[in-house]
């Protein structure tokens, strides 16, 4: 199924617009719970007011906002540049896709020409970034299921390694603030693209070790199976994306969709699921990340040298002239995307950013209905938020 | 088999755990403070001052341009320009910063003062063992705290630091030629012509490459 049909067809909408509903069946009254703001399982401070009769969620209202920080506001006041590092701290499980969205908006903007050597790095590094958030997503997920710590420090012994990379690279292991518009920083060295490969033929035997460890597991499969279902045009209609849609079988990569940089010279498959409950999602991202290590491979292969930075590129008194632009990436979470308007001054007119993590929270009600409340958590899980994007 | 699944996953940990006794790569803790791990070079937290020679005050680059603290995102760094001129490292009179405060309890360590330094004057640390029981006088650093040498810089950054070293002799022998050419100008006004033509194609590379 694409997208585009539903738009076409509007009697392929069931469900659209009617309010989700189920009934409680005992008597007496509902119990009402908090779970958040202060809740491990709620992947930092965010609360979910719960309505249960027995152990079967009624109503479930999500609120957000605890983690504001202004960062729209500030991104208008301050100048392109310095809007930068700021991205660096929405998704902080991957600065280096949330630099690359800002960047490919603002060249979007001026029309800048980003080099071959730049455009390979950044899909290096945007595909490590993409391997490390699902290792670790699917970490948190198994940790939220009762198995305290042991996948997510296997998800972590891997993501320590790709940090390391990160650090030699930018300089800084998380606040990377590494891609300029135009191009990247500093560039890599040959022993930099040596170190990658070192990691990256390790990866498959990381990914295997965590194939074993976790897709057979009955208990897993008991937890997960039919859990948290979430129908494609209810997925495509609430504007889901990432591996979240395509858990749902909708078939929608911003990769293949756009090819933004140079993403249509590299060769890789989309996986799709097929009942899109927390299992599908689950076992979407272990796929989405063996198809990253061949596209590193690939980029590892290919890369030209040359310079890594656009020549006209300004870095002092960088002002883009009157428009708007909207750009957008495939982000490990889903479709991330910026939003400006120049009025040629050194500030953008406004700055607004379309976080993936909080447009997939939206539907959180509709796959918890009827659910138990452990499974709360464990569909929350596999939404895979980060709450510095979700509040920005 | 029911349970088949879960034996795999127990034996894919038995594995590692018996396998931490023999491989040395599966044993990722490091006991900190007593262990520690060698610095990635790259690494950067907070910005210092570098100067030039042994006497801090005089040998600062910082010439109080005040670019940093104009394109510093989370505002954190606060500059006094000075009233008289006092000479640089090249003994030309310049403007210093009578005042230099960076708060690091503010600073994001995103290196962008860096990067719009003109001069060099500016470079990232990499110090990160700074607690202190002032919040607030003990974390807002002056220019004197923040003063560190070259020699400093070179230590912890080499490579980084070799090539500012070497750009900043190419532009110290191009002012030099540059200011003997316009001697020469002011001695003998016509033969000398030539020579501010040869030096302006010099200079065009240089720009761009530290823009780049």
């Amino acid at each position: 199924m694409t997208p585009t049909e539903f738009m076409t067809d509007p009697q392929k909408l069931p469900g659209w617009n009617r309010p989700p509903h189920v009934e409680p069946d005992g008597e007496g009254e509902l119990l009402e719970v908090a779970m958040g703001p202060h809740h491990p399982s709620t992947h930092g401070v965010f609360r979910m007011d719960v309505a249960l009769d027995g152990e079967r969620v009624i109503r479930l209202k999500p609120v957000f906002g605890y983690l504001h920080r202004n960062h729209e506001k500030i991104g208008e006041g301050s100048s392109y540049l310095a809007s930068m590092p700021f991205t660096d701290r929405l998704d902080y499980m991957c600065p280096l896709t949330n630099n690359w969205a800002y960047a490919i908006a603002v060249e979007k903007l001026t029309g800048q020409e980003v080099p071959e050597r730049a455009q390979y790095l950044r899909v290096i590094l945007g595909e490590l970034t993409r391997v490390v958030n699902h290792a670790s997503a699917i970490g948190f997920l198994i940790q939220e299921m009762g198995a305290s710590g042991t996948p997510l420090m296997y998800a972590f012994k891997e993501r320590e390694k790709v940090l390391d990379l990160f650090e030699s690279l930018t300089g800084a292991r998380m606040m990377v603030n590494y891609m300029r518009f135009g191009g990247c920083r500093v560039d890599a060295t040959p022993a930099w693209l040596a170190d990658v490969r070192k990691v990256l033929d390790g990866l498959p035997q990381f990914a295997d070790e965590f194939e074993n460890l976790l897709c057979g597991n009955e208990i897993l499969m008991a937890r997960t199976q039919g859990v948290g279902i979430l129908r494609p045009e209810l997925a495509v209609n609430a504007g889901v994306t990432g591996p979240m849609l395509r858990a749902s079988g909708v078939n929608y990569d911003i990769r293949k969709v756009d090819s933004y940089g140079i993403y249509d010279r590299f060769k890789f498959r989309v996986p799709l699921g097929d009942h899109g409950d927390v299992y599908d999602r689950f076992m979407i991202r272990l796929l989405e990340m063996r198809e990253s290590f061949g596209i590193i491979d690939q980029a590892l292969k290919d890369i030209p040298g040359g310079p890594i930075m656009d020549p006209k590129a300004k870095i002092r008194g960088f002002r883009p002239k009157p428009g708007e632009a909207y750009g957008r990436i495939e982000a490990p979470k889903g479709e991330l995307g910026f939003y400006l308007i120049s009025d040629g001054s050194p500030n953008p007119y406004r700055y607004r950013i379309r976080p993936p993590s909080l447009i997939n929270l939206t539907i959180l009600e509709d796959m918890c209905l009827g659910a138990n409340v452990a499974d709360v958590v464990l569909i929350f899980g596999s939404v895979d938020i980060v709450l510095g994007e979700v509040d920005r | 088999m029911l349970g088949e699944g879960i034996l795999k996953g127990l034996g894919e940990t038995a594995r590692n755990f018996a396998g931490s006794f023999v491989s040395a790569d599966r044993l990722t803790t490091v006991q900190y403070p007593e262990e520690r791990i060698a610095p990635i070079e790259a690494t950067r937290d907070f910005p210092f001052l570098v100067y030039d020679g042994d006497d801090w005050e005089a040998g600062l680059r910082c010439v109080a341009c005040q670019i940093c603290e104009k394109e510093c995102p989370p505002k954190c760094i606060y500059i006094v320009k000075s009233t008289d001129k006092k000479p640089d490292a090249l003994g030309k009179p310049q403007i210093y910063p009578a005042r230099f405060d960076i708060d690091i309890s503010v600073c994001m360590s995103c290196q962008i003062c860096v990067e719009v330094c003109p001069f060099e004057a500016i470079k990232m640390d990499t110090e990160f063992e700074l607690s202190t029981t002032d919040r607030f006088g003990g974390l807002l650093y002056d220019r004197k705290e923040l003063a560190k040498s070259n020699e400093h810089y070179h230590k912890i950054h080499p490579t980084e630091a070799a090539e500012v070293d070497a750009r900043l002799a190419e532009e110290k022998t191009k002012a030099e030629a540059k200011a003997k050419a316009a001697a020469a100008k002011a001695a003998a006004p016509k033969p000398a012509a030539p020579a501010p033509v040869a030096a302006k194609p010099a200079a065009a590379p240089a720009e761009s490459e530290k823009q780049g």
